[in-house]
């Protein structure tokens, strides 16, 4: 039973896609239903998967491993040379990006109630984006990996052209045409590693490239192990995305449907630091930490100068666009600090950010439902009509910006922590971002909820009620949970953390 | 050559062209004695079964040792085996969408005839395949190339196809000439027509003198070919002759005429210039030391058939272009060898992928522009809201072929790939060129699809889909998502039967 728990998780969400498929277009109630119950196997599989953790089973049980593809005819040699297996796995760090996956696809399954029409195709798509989403982090090798990466990649696209905001088309074109590059330049490494050594398992791979000793069909030499570590460097950054790469986020931020977002803020990004922390890190250590200022100066960047464009923004959306750079920029700090403290910092921003930013594109959706607007100028006065939604809302964005007790002040504090023991100058260059950031939620938040007010139509707006408090209550209970007690995730992510740790030198 | 030789040869192994052949007669004379009122649309089904039996009769001779008879001028080699059966699959299915072919001025008159010219372009192509002399290699060729110059002018009172027919015949006088005279020299220098002792002979030419000659002959028959396969530069003919050729044609064109052109490609060059040394010393084979003319190629066919797809509004030329950077990402696998490891498997995987996701898309093309009653890429607006199965078939067809992963279109590509990179030094530029390549394709395709699931419905009227249709939109969305998701179905077949294609020439 153990061993194919991993493929029901990640294929979970098609019983799903098969119950909406076969239900009529124009039942709306239903499809949502459906679409929202599509999501419960996965989170309900996800938290037996956690409950088999906290009760001592070790996640290697879960692994499976089945012969899938054979390429070549170079069997009379090795048969596993150029082999790929149908090879799921799980580990602490898997587990928790798993559950972040599953809780944010549920909520966002229900914040999804705002479409407005097209709800088969919709769920449809959202489904198997979420099957994506839990192959990428389940995958043991390269091949799946990228297989289930560009799983994401056509839903995503449709789902951004086709229920978003005026612009939408554009967006996912952008969206599209970078992340294919980004993909392109990952296939690029996957098959230039697979070609020379005929194998794509990750933990092969990795005995391989840091200790080498095996034959290889054609050598890899160390300029081209750079070279394979700078492109899974680049094609993850453009994922994240960090400065220079970020234009299509703010794009896609800016025209999808919140509720779309909330996923592509809360998951899809984090692909890329996982896949940095599993690929870049984990296969090439030596050359990656012969990189990581570059990283650290890209994430410093990002950091200030996302901050200080969302300063200025008077769309509420892209003030959120803007601080996912600045928050994605802590991230990159934290991987290139090269030690734990400022590992284990990133992957808290990541899961903290995942969180915050599904709450707050949630109360974007809510807010849009009530307003048709989310222009700063036209929100203010919110406090009054909807105090709920304003405190949700103060409550978020304190946790954004790094708020102790809350899970945004952990994972700051931890990279800080980290860099300022590898990189004191530039870390003490980025601190200045923190007080950017205080100062563009503080001011976005207090123009919506105390601001004036400069539509000249006063409309009616309900607070948030019903079951809108559930995935408001769920995420801000999360991000209250991992601020006041960090072992929660600690825990798990520890012993990934510490491997990785050891390969590039355990400092 | 008495009776006796005649007799003592193993016809089985011809048996499924002898079957296409009947077939073609049985056709023609059909078509001439039944009274004009009769329906021709009938005929289409005896054809697919002349083509399922031949699939057959090549299915049992699958086991069958290397056969070669006329004195080896018809091998049944494991290459010609495995192309042949791709050939057949793919003829069947473009027979399935000819029979529901219905151009706006009818067709009446001329179906009878077209079945049995299709037949006779097969015949040419499986001649193709199975011939070890440049002799039948070139009447394969010929058979091929002049049975389909008729079929792109079939629509006899269409003006634009008579123009493609021209501009086809002209396009493939010359290239037929060029490749002819490029064989003339090889003849020249090793003073035999067939291509085992060819391949012997050329494999002692160390003699400078003779290498510039083998080196002429070789661009002669690059070249020549090249236009077969609509390489660039020698595409131009490509994009007016899809355009204009009714539309079960341009995917025969885009297909199977393509397929042969890599199938005589691969006969030539791996039995020719594979052997033959490329320097005075013998080091290197001629065809390693000149890849780099075959790289240029591939890379110079992918960017333009890729960017210039970009622009274009009529599926057709849209999709003739694409073709044509279809055709550069086989030529990569052709000039990288595969790395050694990867090459007929990887052509022949690709292939099938291209079949399959090809004829599903034109049959999609077809559907929708005899009923649109236009050809512009606005046809597909709102496929999606009017027939969400059609667009389904249309969205996986069109993945693949912008080489998503989950289909066929993307192990293709990683076949092709893992050549490129597997040698030492790889050929990183190339495989560069390729994959930025794929990238431009996605603005093409998605747009494509940006048509069917995000524009309003463009033509009111329910969509009429032939059964025979609908039977090639199923069969090629199943296959290109079985062989894209569970490849080794493919891989273990082609590599159980066939090996590693070692009986390519005759070892007498």
């Amino acid at each position: 039973m153990n061993v194919y728990l991993l493929s029901l998780l990640v294929f979970s969400p098609l019983l799903g896609i098969l119950m909406i498929s076969l239900m009529p277009k124009k039942e709306e109630r239903t499809i949502k239903q459906f679409g929202f119950f599509g999501t419960l196997p996965p989170l309900i599989l996800s938290f037996f998967l956690c409950s088999q953790y906290y009760s001592g089973v070790a996640l290697s049980a879960f692994s499976i491993k089945v012969d899938w593809i054979r390429f070549g005819n170079l069997e009379m040699y090795d048969p596993k040379l150029f082999a790929v297996n149908y090879e799921l796995g799980l580990d602490g760090l898997s587990l928790s990006f798993i559950l972040l996956t599953t809780i944010v696809s549920s909520l966002a399954a229900m914040a999804s109630i705002y479409i407005k029409q097209g709800w088969k195709g919709y769920y449809l798509l959202f489904l198997i984006l979420e099957i994506g989403m839990l192959g990428v982090f389940t995958a043991e090798n390269l091949i799946l990996f990228f297989i289930f990466f560009e799983m994401t990649l056509v839903p995503a696209f449709f789902l951004i052209g086709r229920w978003g905001f005026l612009e939408r088309e554009k967006a996912s074109y952008y969206f599209l045409i970078y992340n294919g590059i980004g993909s392109a330049v990952l296939l690029v490494a996957i098959l230039i590693l697979f070609a020379r050594t005929g194998t794509t398992n990750i933990a092969a791979l990795t005995q391989m490239m840091t200790m080498g000793g095996v034959s290889l069909f054609a050598p890899i030499s160390s300029s081209m192990k750079y070279g394979l570590c700078l492109a899974f460097l680049i094609a993850f950054a453009i994922k994240l995305p960090v400065f220079p790469f970020h234009s299509w986020m703010v794009r896609v931020h800016a025209e999808a449907h919140p509720s779309i977002v909330m996923v592509h803020a809360g998951v899809l990004l984090k692909i890329g630091a996982y896949g940095i922390i599993r690929f870049a890190m984990g296969i090439f250590p030596e050359q990656y930490e012969s990189l990581a200022l570059a990283l650290v100066l890209m994430g410093v960047i990002s950091f200030l100068y996302g901050a200080w464009l969302a300063m200025v923004q008077t769309d509420f959306k892209l003030v959120l666009a803007y601080s996912s750079i600045s928050h994605m920029g802590i991230v990159m700090m934290g991987l290139g600090a090269l030690n734990e403290a400022g590992l284990q910092g990133a992957v808290f921003q990541v899961i903290s950010h995942g969180l915050i930013a599904a709450l707050l594109f949630f109360l974007v959706g809510a807010l849009y439902e009530r307003t048709g607007s989310t222009m700063l100028p036209n929100l203010g006065g919110l406090a009054r009509s909807m105090p709920v939604f304003s405190g949700f809302l103060l409550a978020c964005g304190l946790a954004s910006l790094g708020l102790p007790g809350m899970s945004g002040f952990i994972s700051e504090f931890m990279v800080f922590l980290g860099l300022f023991k590898g990189q004191p100058l530039l870390a003490a260059i980025a601190v200045i971002g923190l007080i950017f950031t205080a100062i563009y939620i503080l001011r976005a938040v207090m123009l919506m909820t105390f601001g004036k007010n400069d539509s000249l139509e006063e409309k009616e707006k309900r607070d948030i009620e019903g079951w809108e408090l559930v995935p408001a209550l769920v995420l801000l209970g999360l991000i209250i949970a991992i601020g006041v007690y960090p072992n929660l995730l600690g825990g798990p992510i520890q012993s990934t953390i510490e491997a990785v740790m050891l390969a590039l030198g355990g400092r | 050559m008495d009776w006796n030789t005649m007799l003592s040869y193993n016809w089985g192994a011809m048996m499924p062209e002898f079957i296409i052949l009947g077939t073609t007669m049985a056709l023609s004379i059909l078509d001439l004695f039944w009274p004009v009122h009769f329906n021709r649309r009938k005929l289409a089904w005896l054809a697919l079964t002349g083509i399922i039996l031949a699939g057959l009769s090549l299915i049992s001779l699958l086991s069958f040792e290397t056969v070669s008879i006329l004195s080896d001028t018809f091998r049944l080699d494991s290459f010609a085996k495995a192309f042949k059966l791709l050939l057949l699959v793919g003829a069947g299915l473009i027979i399935l969408l000819a029979e529901g072919y219905e151009p706006k001025e009818g067709l009446r008159e001329h179906r009878g005839e077209f079945y049995y010219l299709f037949l006779t372009a097969l015949l040419g192509a499986m001649i193709m395949s199975s011939s070890g002399d440049l002799i039948t290699l070139f009447v394969g060729l010929e058979l091929l190339s002049l049975s389909s110059y008729i079929l792109v002018g079939i629509r006899k009172r269409d003006r634009a196809s008579n123009e493609a027919s021209m501009k086809y015949v002209i396009n493939g006088g010359i290239s037929t000439a060029i490749t002819l005279f490029g064989m003339s020299y090889l003849y020249g220098v090793t003073g035999s027509v067939n291509l085992g002792d060819m391949s012997r002979t050329m494999a002692g030419m160390t003699d400078g003198q003779l290498q510039y000659i083998i080196g002429l002959a070789f661009f002669m028959v690059f070249v020549g070919l090249s236009f077969k396969i609509a390489a660039a530069p020698f595409h131009m003919w490509a994009p007016d002759v899809y355009e204009g050729a009714p539309t079960p044609v341009a995917s025969f064109l885009s297909v199977i005429s393509k397929m042969a052109g890599f199938v005589i490609l691969l006969r030539i060059f791996l039995s020719l210039f594979l052997t033959a040394p490329g320097d005075v010393f013998g080091a290197l084979d001629f065809l390693e030391k000149n890849d780099g003319y075959i790289a240029t190629m591939a890379g110079l066919t992918i960017i333009i058939g890729n960017v210039i797809a970009l622009r274009q509004q009529n599926v057709k030329r849209l999709f003739a272009y694409s073709s044509i950077a279809h055709a550069g990402y086989l030529l990569v696998a052709v000039a990288t060898l595969g790395g050694g490891y990867f090459l007929i498997d990887t052509v022949w995987y690709y292939l099938l992928a291209y079949v399959l996701m090809n004829i599903g898309a034109f049959a999609v093309i077809q559907l929708l522009s005899s009923q649109s009653g236009t050809e512009d890429i606005g046809m597909l607006a709102g496929l999606g809201r009017k027939s969400p199965l059609l667009a389904l078939a249309f969205t996986i067809y069109i993945l693949s072929l912008a080489g998503i992963p989950g289909t066929t279109g993307f192990i293709g590509k990683l076949n092709i790939f893992l050549g490129t990179f597997i040698t030492e030094p790889g050929h990183f530029v190339l495989a560069g060129i390729m994959i930025a390549g794929t990238i431009v394709s996605y603005v093409y395709y998605f747009g494509l699809l940006v048509q069917v699931f995000f524009r309003p419905i463009h033509f009111e009227g329910a969509i009429k889909i032939r059964p025979g249709v609908s039977a090639v939109l199923i069969i090629c969305a199943i296959g290109t998502v079985i062989f894209g998701i569970a490849p080794n179905i493919a891989f273990d077949f082609i590599h159980e039967q066939f090996g590693d294609f070692t009986d390519f020439i005759s070892s007498k």
